[in-house]
C-alpha cells in the first residue's frame, strides 16, 4: 500500500506491506537505523520518534496509519556540527553508556519538552491543573517511557534538566 | 504478525459497515493494544479499518458536562482545560496509565476496549478462555496473582481489566455513545459496557459487532472532592494491582473485576453515614476470597479507604 510521509523535511513514498511498522520502515526501508528496536511492543521506548510533533513508539505504529505525517527522527533533531540542545545536553552530562537506548531519550524528552511546555499535567503534581515545574521527579515521571539498561538514568535527568533549566 | 488488509475509514457510517460485514475485521485507532496483541498473535484480525483520523478527537461543552471524541488521544484529553478543572479524577486516572508515548497515541475509545494485562492471556503457550474459548483458564492456579478479580469473576476467568480511565469514567457517571451497523446512535453507562466474564470471557462488551464508540459523556461534576489512587509494582508505567476513583459520593475499583467495578457497597455506606474504613469493609466482605487474594483485598480496602478519606480534603470542581 502506497504511503507518504515527511521524513526529516523530506517527502518519502513507500510501498511496502500493510504489516511494516513506522519504525521498520525507518530502519529497513529508508535507512534511518538511529532509531532503534529494542522490545518491539512499546515497552522500552527506544523507538521513540516524533510524529506531527508529538512523541511515539515507532514499532506500535503501522506506516499505513501514517500517510501525511511528518516525522522526525534522532537523524533530522541535529547534525554533528550543530547539535540540538537536548544532544548537547546529553553529551555534557555523560547521559549514556552503550548509547542503545540514546536516540529514542533525546526524541522522548524533546517531545516531553515540548508538552511540559504547553502545560500538560503529570500524575506526580498535587494538583493536575496548575503550572508544571520539572523537577527531579517530575521528569523521572514524564521519562518512564524510556528504559536505559546501562541505568544513566541521574545523567539522563540532569541532562533534560539542564535544557529545561536553559528554557525557563 | 499474520498478513491483513487495510483501510482508512472515509466516514464513521462506512467504517461500522466495513466491520459489521467482515468477521474478520476490527477497528484501528491508536495501535497500541491491538498492534501489540497481533504481534503476539493473540489478535488475529484479516481487514483493519482505520478509524483514527475520523473528526472525533475533539471535547465539546454539551448540558454542564462535557462530550469527548472517541478517538482524541489520551494525552490531550488529560491536558485540556475544561477536563482538568471539572474532572481531576480522571485526569489523574489519564496520566496514571501507560507512558507519555503510549498516551500520545491511545484514544478514548480505544481504552475502554483495550484487552485485559493476566499473564496467562498473554502466554500463549497456556490455556486461555479468553484467547482460546474452551481451553480452560491457567490462572485460576497460576502463580502471578496480583491483576486477579477479586469481584465477579467466574470459573472461566479471572482476569480483570486493565484501565484506569474507565475507572474514573465510572466513579464520574460517565456513558459511551456508539454508531450501530443500522446506522442509529445509541447511548450506554460506561458501567454497563463491559461484561463479568461468566463462561463466555471472549466477550467483553456489550457492543454489537461493528458498533463504534463515537464519544464518552460526562455529566456534570458532582459535588465532592474527586481522587483517584493506584498502586502497582512501581512507581510510574505499570498496570495497577489496584485503583480507586471517588468522584462525591461514587466511587469505582480498578483492577479488581472483568469490568470497572462501581463499588455500590461503599457508596450506600457512605450514604448511610458509615467512615470510610466501614465503608470499605462493606465492599470487601462481599470479594470472592481465595487461598492466595487475602493480600490483595486488603490492599483495596485499604487503598478505598484511604481514597475515601483523601476526597473529603480535595477540590471541588
Amino acid at each position: 500500500m502506497k504511503t507518504t510521509i515527511t521524513v526529516n523535511g523530506q517527502a518519502r513514498t513507500l510501498d511496502v506491506d500493510s504489516r511494516t511498522t513506522l519504525l521498520d520502515a525507518l530502519r529497513e526501508h529508508l535507512g534511518l537505523i538511529g532509531s532503534k528496536k529494542g522490545c518491539d511492543h512499546g515497552q522500552c521506548g527506544a523507538c521513540t520518534v516524533l510524529v506531527n510533533g508529538a512523541r511515539i513508539n515507532s514499532c506500535l505504529s503501522l506506516l499505513v496509519m501514517h500517510d501525511g505525517d511528518q516525522v522526525t527522527t534522532i537523524e533530522g533533531l541535529g547534525t554533528a556540527e550543530n547539535l540540538h540542545p537536548v544532544q548537547q545536553a546529553f553529551l555534557e552530562n555523560d547521559a549514556f553508556q552503550c548509547g542503545y537506548c540514546t536516540p529514542g531519550q533525546i526524541c522522548s524528552a524533546v517531545g516531553m519538552l515540548q508538552e511540559a511546555a504547553d502545560g500538560w499535567p503529570s500524575q506526580v503534581m498535587e494538583d493536575v491543573a496548575a503550572l508544571v515545574d520539572l523537577t527531579e521527579a517530575e521528569i523521572r515521571e514524564r521519562m518512564s517511557g524510556n528504559i536505559c539498561r546501562c541505568s544513566a538514568y541521574p545523567q539522563i535527568v540532569a541532562a533534560i534538566r539542564s535544557v529545561a533549566g536553559d528554557a525557563a | 504478525m499474520r498478513p491483513f488488509t487495510y483501510e482508512r475509514a472515509a466516514d464513521a457510517l462506512s467504517a461500522v459497515k466495513a466491520v459489521a460485514e467482515n468477521p474478520g475485521a476490527k477497528f484501528l485507532a491508536g495501535g497500541t493494544n491491538l498492534l501489540d496483541l497481533m504481534k503476539l498473535d493473540i489478535e488475529r484480525p484479516t481487514h483493519l479499518v482505520d478509524v483514527g483520523r475520523l473528526p472525533f478527537a475533539g471535547v465539546e461543552e454539551v448540558n454542564g458536562g462535557l462530550r469527548v471524541g472517541g478517538a482524541m488521544v489520551n494525552s490531550k484529553l488529560a491536558a485540556h482545560p475544561r477536563v482538568r478543572e471539572l474532572y481531576p479524577v480522571l485526569v489523574r486516572a489519564l496520566v496514571s496509565g501507560a507512558s507519555g508515548q503510549l498516551r500520545n497515541k491511545a484514544t478514548t475509545a480505544g481504552n475502554l476496549l483495550q484487552r485485559t494485562r493476566c499473564a496467562y492471556f498473554y502466554d500463549t503457550t497456556k490455556p486461555c478462555n479468553k484467547r482460546q474459548p474452551g481451553s480452560g483458564c491457567s490462572a485460576l492456579e497460576g502463580v502471578h496473582g496480583s491483576h486477579d478479580a477479586i469481584f465477579g469473576a467466574s470459573k472461566a476467568c479471572i482476569a480483570s481489566h486493565p484501565s484506569d480511565m474507565a475507572v474514573a469514567l465510572t466513579a464520574l457517571g460517565a456513558s459511551v455513545e456508539t454508531l450501530t451497523p443500522s446506522g442509529a446512535s445509541r447511548t450506554l453507562a460506561v458501567q454497563d459496557l463491559h461484561r463479568l466474564p461468566g463462561d463466555t470471557p471472549q466477550v467483553e462488551t456489550d457492543l454489537a459487532p461493528g458498533e463504534l464508540i463515537t464519544a464518552v459523556l460526562l455529566p456534570p461534576p458532582p459535588e465532592g472532592g474527586q481522587v483517584y489512587r493506584k498502586v502497582r509494582g512501581r512507581a510510574s508505567y505499570a498496570h495497577g494491582i489496584a485503583s480507586v476513583a471517588v468522584a462525591g459520593g461514587r466511587v469505582a475499583l480498578g483492577a479488581v473485576a472483568h469490568k470497572p467495578w462501581r463499588a455500590a457497597h461503599i457508596e450506600d455506606a457512605l450514604a448511610a453515614g458509615a467512615s470510610a474504613v466501614e465503608a470499605a469493609e462493606a465492599e470487601l466482605s462481599k470479594a470472592d476470597r481465595s487461598d492466595r487474594n487475602a493480600l490483595k483485598i486488603s490492599l483495596v480496602g485499604r487503598l478505598a479507604a484511604a481514597a475515601i478519606e483523601e476526597s473529603k480534603t480535595r477540590r471541588t470542581a
